[in-house]
């Protein structure tokens, strides 16, 4: 473990490099090569030392705590299947000391709302959820990372899904125009098993969402809404990658975008089907608004298919508010900025209501907190 | 009704107008009081939709001559919201369907936009639920239809009724429904045009906009127009659609032929 230096140094981030063990990503790896990391070098260099996140958790029946030893054999096992031991993401959250909460569920287990609220406090803090859901187990998930202020925070949610089980996971995380959120979300899913993925993000200086999602033996479901937001200087990259490893495997995904002010929204979608993955079916879908002359949205499929009896289809589309739209509510008495806020909140709404366990939030309210 | 002494709702003067630099509108003159249904027919391409367009405020089209009164005021210098709010309304030919957006939601705020600018009070959520569920048996809609986003997913007969729900509850004085039977099979045609009749009073008017008599069959018009290339080419009461059903639109061929030789024949 690094100890953290007593006096905040900016624009250095060869501490980060330190705790993960290895070199900052550079805009000339593909990877990162629309990312700039420069937010990350204006967090102060400390570890935050705050209370436990997870303290207070109260579980759900059907959701135990995991023993020690089950925890790390299980982020092992997830790491390896998913090609993520090596990611700097999931470096740098191990370095850092996390706080963890690692959880099997048994049955049908949730609903289950974890907090992370950096608050204003400076420097880094990691966390990590570990899931196991045993065969026909189902738990609904949300993770709430949030911040309001200069600080960084590393997430990293790991799951291994049984046959048949169900896993509903949302992370919503608003945040704040001086911070940087990096997550890196893996889950390995056994036949039968059904992923449903909700992420939305909003208001971070740089946010990287890494979902990495393996059929070990395909014939699982998965199911992927994303949705974010980037405004002022903001920089929001969503890096996804589903691998198929086995027939029969379903993928449905949509990534949506709304770019205003000079935010800059950068989504990889690569989509894995080898030779044994007969059968997939997957689609992916990438849809963005752009609200700005200067906002920048970049935005690739990444198919990699060797199977030959497949369909995978994949679309993307950016576009500013439809004319068509904005008139018929116009012409039904509704002012022009009102007629723009609904269908903003419109297009939104169609990601954030597949949020699991989110009954007691306004997510959209939260995601355009004290934005202009 | 006719009434010749009814105050005059919308005047229409010489109207010209073009999309994309292309002429559309080339000198409508219509007038509408208070009271009466008017429809207007016509080839496909001959203006009919974009009057309707133009009278509402569709940023798309711009207007190049003429102008438009409605109660007496300017209309064509306000925004399209505020034509609405004051009481012109367009029932569309094709809704747009809006995804994300509650079909109650959006009919709240709409009827509170209107509510507003006649000086009444704001209907909160439960009021408005209350209005909205008795309006709705004007076109006998499926209360399910309030819980979806607008017009998502609805049929074309669903859509056209939710016009009709709008009309019912934004209470227009000048109703312009642009070809709302199209794509309406016979029973939703009876609904939506039953509908119609019911919010048709002394105090409002209606301008359809149609192809075919078997919308005039259920809404009887007391003026009917006839354009062509951008112009109302003949007016008459509501014989001229039975005629128009038996003889078909040769006559107007013939007739703008006429008008075009005409400038020539005076030069």
């Amino acid at each position: 473990m690094v100890a953290a230096p007593a006096a905040p140094v900016t624009g250095s981030a060869a501490w980060l490099a330190d705790l993960a063990g290895a070199p900052l990503p550079v805009r000339r790896q593909e990877d990162w090569r629309f990312t700039d990391l420069a937010p990350l070098h204006t967090v102060a260099p400390q570890l935050w030392s705050g209370s436990d996140p997870f303290a207070g958790v109260v579980l759900p029946d059907g959701v135990t705590p995991l023993q020690p030893s089950e925890t790390l054999a299980l982020q092992e096992q997830v790491l390896q299947a998913t090609g993520s031991a090596a990611a700097w993401p999931v470096l740098l959250n191990q370095g850092a000391a996390p706080r963890c909460l690692a959880l099997r569920v048994s049955g049908a287990a949730g609903p289950l709302q974890l907090d992370v609220a950096a608050g204003a406090a400076p420097g880094l803090r990691a966390v990590q959820v570990l899931l196991l859901l045993d065969d026909g187990a189902s738990l609904e998930l949300l993770l709430h990372p949030s911040s309001s202020g200069a600080n960084a925070t590393s997430l990293l949610a790991a799951a291994q899904l049984g046959r048949d089980a169900r896993l509903q996971l949302g992370v919503l995380a608003p945040g704040d125009p001086r911070a940087c959120l990096l997550a890196h979300l893996v889950v390995s899913q056994q036949a039968g098993s059904h992923l449903q993925l909700t992420t939305a993000t909003a208001g971070w200086a740089l946010s990287r969402l890494e979902p990495r999602i393996v059929q070990r033996e395909g014939a699982a479901h998965t199911r992927l809404r994303a949705l974010q937001l980037v405004n002022g200087q903001e920089i929001a990259d969503t890096h996804s990658l589903v691998r198929f490893e086995g027939p029969d495997g379903e993928l449905d995904q949509l990534h949506k975008v709304v770019a205003d002010g000079a935010g800059r929204s950068v989504f990889n979608g690569a989509v894995q089907v080898p030779q044994p993955a007969q059968q997939t079916n997957a689609a992916q879908l990438s849809r963005s608004l752009l609200l700005s002359e200067r906002a920048r949205v970049d935005t690739k499929p990444e198919l990699e298919i060797v199977a030959d009896d497949v369909k995978c289809a994949h679309g993307a589309t950016v576009s500013r508010l439809q004319q068509n739209e904005l008139f018929y509510l116009q012409s039904r008495g509704i002012g022009a900025d009102q007629a723009a806020r609904l269908l903003l909140r419109g297009y939104c709404e169609e990601v954030l209501r597949e949020l699991p366990a989110a009954a007691a939030l306004n997510p959209l309210q939260l995601l355009l907190r004290e934005r202009p | 009704m006719i009434r010749p002494d009814a105050p005059v709702l919308l005047e229409i003067r010489d109207l010209q107008a073009a999309v994309e630099d292309q002429p559309i509108l080339k000198g409508v003159n219509l007038t509408i009081r208070a009271g009466e249904i008017h429809a207007v027919m016509g080839r496909n391409g001959s203006g009919k939709s974009t009057l309707s367009k133009v009278l509402a405020g569709h940023p798309a089209y711009s207007v190049t001559g003429g102008n438009v009164h409605y109660r007496g005021d300017n209309l064509l210098e306000l925004e399209p919201e505020q034509r609405s709010r004051i009481g012109l309304f367009l029932g569309f030919q094709y809704p747009v369907e809006i995804p994300g957006v509650s079909n109650l939601e959006f009919l709240r705020v709409a009827t509170n936009a209107r509510r507003i600018e006649r000086g009444e009070e704001e209907l909160d959520t439960f009021a408005f639920e209350d209005l909205v569920r008795e309006r709705l048996k004007v076109v006998q809609m499926d209360p399910a239809f309030l819980d979806r986003s607008v017009n998502e997913g609805f049929s074309g007969g669903e859509k056209k009724r939710n016009e009709i729900l709008q009309m019912a509850l934004l209470e227009p004085l000048v109703a312009i429904l642009d070809e709302t039977d199209s794509g309406l099979d016979i029973d939703a045609l009876r609904i939506v045009a039953d509908g119609v009749n019911q919010l048709a009073g002394p105090d409002n008017a209606t301008l359809l906009i149609t192809h075919y008599q078997r919308l005039l069959d259920l809404i009887t018009p007391d003026f009917v127009h006839v354009m062509a290339a951008g112009r109302i080419l003949r007016t008459g009461g509501k014989e001229l659609a039975l005629e128009l059903e038996r003889t078909g639109y040769d006559w107007v061929d013939q007739e703008l032929a006429r008008l075009e030789r005409a400038p020539a024949e005076v030069a």
